[in-house]
């Protein structure tokens, strides 16, 4: 990896892994009552590729994202990463959360750097964190600081921070949803782009329709909490797609009535 | 933050002269009398002053009072040759402008102040010294002044290092363990509040010497502050700096040394600021009661002797110090915390 990674700095040699979520149930408890937010929640993911998940605000999806990254452990149920189960957070599954939140104290270098630093290896890979912020377009920032970065750049930054690592899962939680809309239009192609050239699995939790059927290979829809599947949709639309695309109006009217908004059609 | 400091210096000119420079026409001779008014009336200011010395006679014998005159005539030229050559001096020459009010009122303070008290005496006179009494104390006086100023920076640093460094690693410990914690926080709530002047009877018969029992005390006097700030700092750093980092694969010291430690630091200066105050208190009030050395020492030497002068020397001298251990430790936190917006300028 490290031989294939030095012969050519901006290919990362990722291959995404397959996931498995089986029965998956959570819940939190709040002043003493139990508030169940996944219910019995299962899908397998093929290596490589994009999943979105759709649902209401608040029905559980990004506590799902974090139960994947293995920040909590589920109630009942197991996750799967190739077959091994997850037992805690590993540098191949990384997240993007909404907000960027980059050290603040760290140049864009720096915090791009995190993983690596934090995993012992930085001394040996320090032109994988150049690669990386190559690779998200902020070449001529290396030595800004977060506060003077905009919106969009943070997230890049963040981005960058993540694929750093060679994730084989790259975990996003509503990455996009802060920024503004021609920001997302431009960074969702880019997002695009990123994940066929390096091939990771991924996983998005989004809220916006359009959104998902423009990225994914497939939109899993989830209920109101307690989050339960509704929908497994497979979007059979070749890259690069098109926003005006009528099978994806017909798949977006679709979901948007299993979301029970489809009185605003 | 210097960098936004020097973006507005360069943004913004400085002075008239240099606005005018900035539209482009050069100023006529009555024009640049009227920017550099202010100065030249500093200088007569100043000029004033040493005539204030030098007009009437002193109503006491201070030896001084010629040198005193000469080095205020030589400081009018020097404001007024600096003004006229403004603009072969660089940028000492908007520095000067900028500063030429307050120069002015130097003046006129330093006037008054000669004439309320060397020669009418409106002020009584043992408890008002004249300006040329104090210049005496650092021309006569000045080994002894010297031996006291370092006896106070060595008994501050001492103790202000032990103080800072137990607070801060305690502060760490109660903020990051709760095991710690729960032992330690309620010790600190018993004893932090208490001032560190009440344990002086205490910490004075049981300490080896004095000048322990001091280290003892300031070090008490800014660990309090330090400890306080630095666990409020850890304690609200934001749970996803934690979940970001442990997702990259940090371990628990890395979570530690390299993420609760940075986004606590600009608490810790606050702390580390309120313990500087708190320890110069602490100094003085020690070295009055028992250390035998020290500007506190020296203030209580000179008030028993009614040597007010020296007493004045004394406390500008410590004013001196202080500010300068301030100002110290502004720059250093403005070094380390560049990434800052917006911080306090001293």
């Amino acid at each position: 990896m490290v031989a294939l990674a030095v012969a050519d700095p901006i290919t990362f040699p990722a291959v995404g892994a397959s996931l498995d979520v089986e029965h998956i149930s959570h819940a939190f408890d709040i002043d003493g009552n139990v508030l169940p937010v996944l219910d019995d929640v299962n899908f397998n993911v093929k290596p490589g590729e994009f999943i979105a998940l759709l649902g209401p605000s608040g029905c559980g999806k990004s506590t799902l994202l974090r139960l994947v990254a293995g920040l909590e452990p589920p109630r009942s149920g197991v996750l799967l990463e190739d077959g091994e189960p997850v037992t805690g957070p590993f540098p191949s599954r990384v997240v993007v959360f909404q907000d960027p939140t980059l050290f603040p104290w760290r140049n864009v270098w720096d915090n791009v750097a995190l993983g690596l630093e934090a995993q012992g290896i930085l001394k040996s890979q320090l032109h994988r964190v150049d690669a990386a912020i190559d690779l998200v377009g902020l070449t001529g920032f290396r030595k800004a600081y977060p506060h003077q970065l905009s919106g969009g750049m943070a997230q890049r930054v963040a981005l960058a921070r993540a694929l750093v690592n060679d994730p084989r899962i790259l975990i996003l939680d509503e990455p996009l949803g802060k920024l503004d809309s021609l920001t997302r239009i431009t960074m969702q192609a880019e997002l695009v782009a990123l994940w066929q050239r390096k091939g990771f699995t991924t996983l998005l939790v989004t809220h916006d329709v359009e959104e998902a059927l423009f990225l994914a290979n497939r939109v899993i829809v989830f209920s109101d909490r307690p989050a339960r599947i509704t929908a497994d949709i497979a979007v059979d639309r070749p890259y690069p797609r098109h926003r005006g695309d009528p099978r994806l109006a017909e798949l977006r009217r679709n979901i948007l009535g299993l979301l029970g908004l489809d009185a605003t059609w | 933050m210097s960098t936004y400091s020097e973006s507005r210096a360069v943004a913004l000119p400085q002075s008239a002269e240099e606005g005018a420079a900035f539209a482009g026409r050069r100023l006529s001779f009555p024009a640049s009398f009227l920017v550099n008014g202010t100065a030249v009336l500093a200088s007569i200011a100043w000029v004033g002053f040493g005539l204030s010395c030098l007009w009437w006679a002193d109503l006491a014998d201070w030896p001084r009072t010629h040198p005193l005159a000469v080095a205020a005539f030589v400081i009018a030229g020097g404001i007024l040759a600096a003004t006229l050559g403004a603009n072969w001096l660089g940028r000492f020459g908007p520095a000067l402008q900028q500063r030429a009010p307050w120069l002015l009122a130097l003046g006129l303070f330093l006037t008054l102040w000669e004439v309320a008290t060397a020669k009418f005496a409106w002020l009584p006179l043992p408890f008002f010294p004249p300006p040329q009494a104090i210049i005496e104390v650092y021309t006569d006086d000045l080994p002894k002044l010297l031996d006291s100023v370092f006896a106070s920076i060595k008994l501050q640093l001492g103790g202000y290092a032990i103080g800072a460094a137990v607070g801060f690693l305690t502060g760490v410990s109660i903020g990051w363990s709760r095991n710690v914690g729960y032992w330690v926080h309620p010790v600190l709530r018993f004893i932090g509040p208490l001032p560190a002047t009440a344990w002086l009877p205490f910490a004075f018969f049981t300490f080896p010497s004095s000048w322990s029992a001091s280290t003892f005390l300031i070090a008490l006097a800014t660990g309090f502050p330090v400890t306080v700030l630095t666990w409020s700092g850890v304690a609200s750093v934001n749970n996803a700096y934690y979940d970001v980092a442990r997702t990259l694969g940090a371990k628990p010291s890395f979570l530690v040394l390299k993420v609760a430690i940075p986004a606590a630091l600009p608490h810790v200066f606050v702390g580390l600021f309120m313990g500087l105050g708190a320890s110069f208190a602490v100094l003085v009030v020690a070295e009055m009661i028992g250390v035998k050395a020290g500007l506190g020492w020296y203030l209580q030497w000179a008030q028993g002797w009614a040597a007010y002068s020296n007493m004045y020397a004394a406390l500008i001298v410590m004013s001196l110090l202080c500010s300068g251990a301030i100002t110290l430790l502004f720059r250093t936190r403005d070094r380390l915390l560049v990434w800052q917006k917006g911080v306090v300028k001293w």
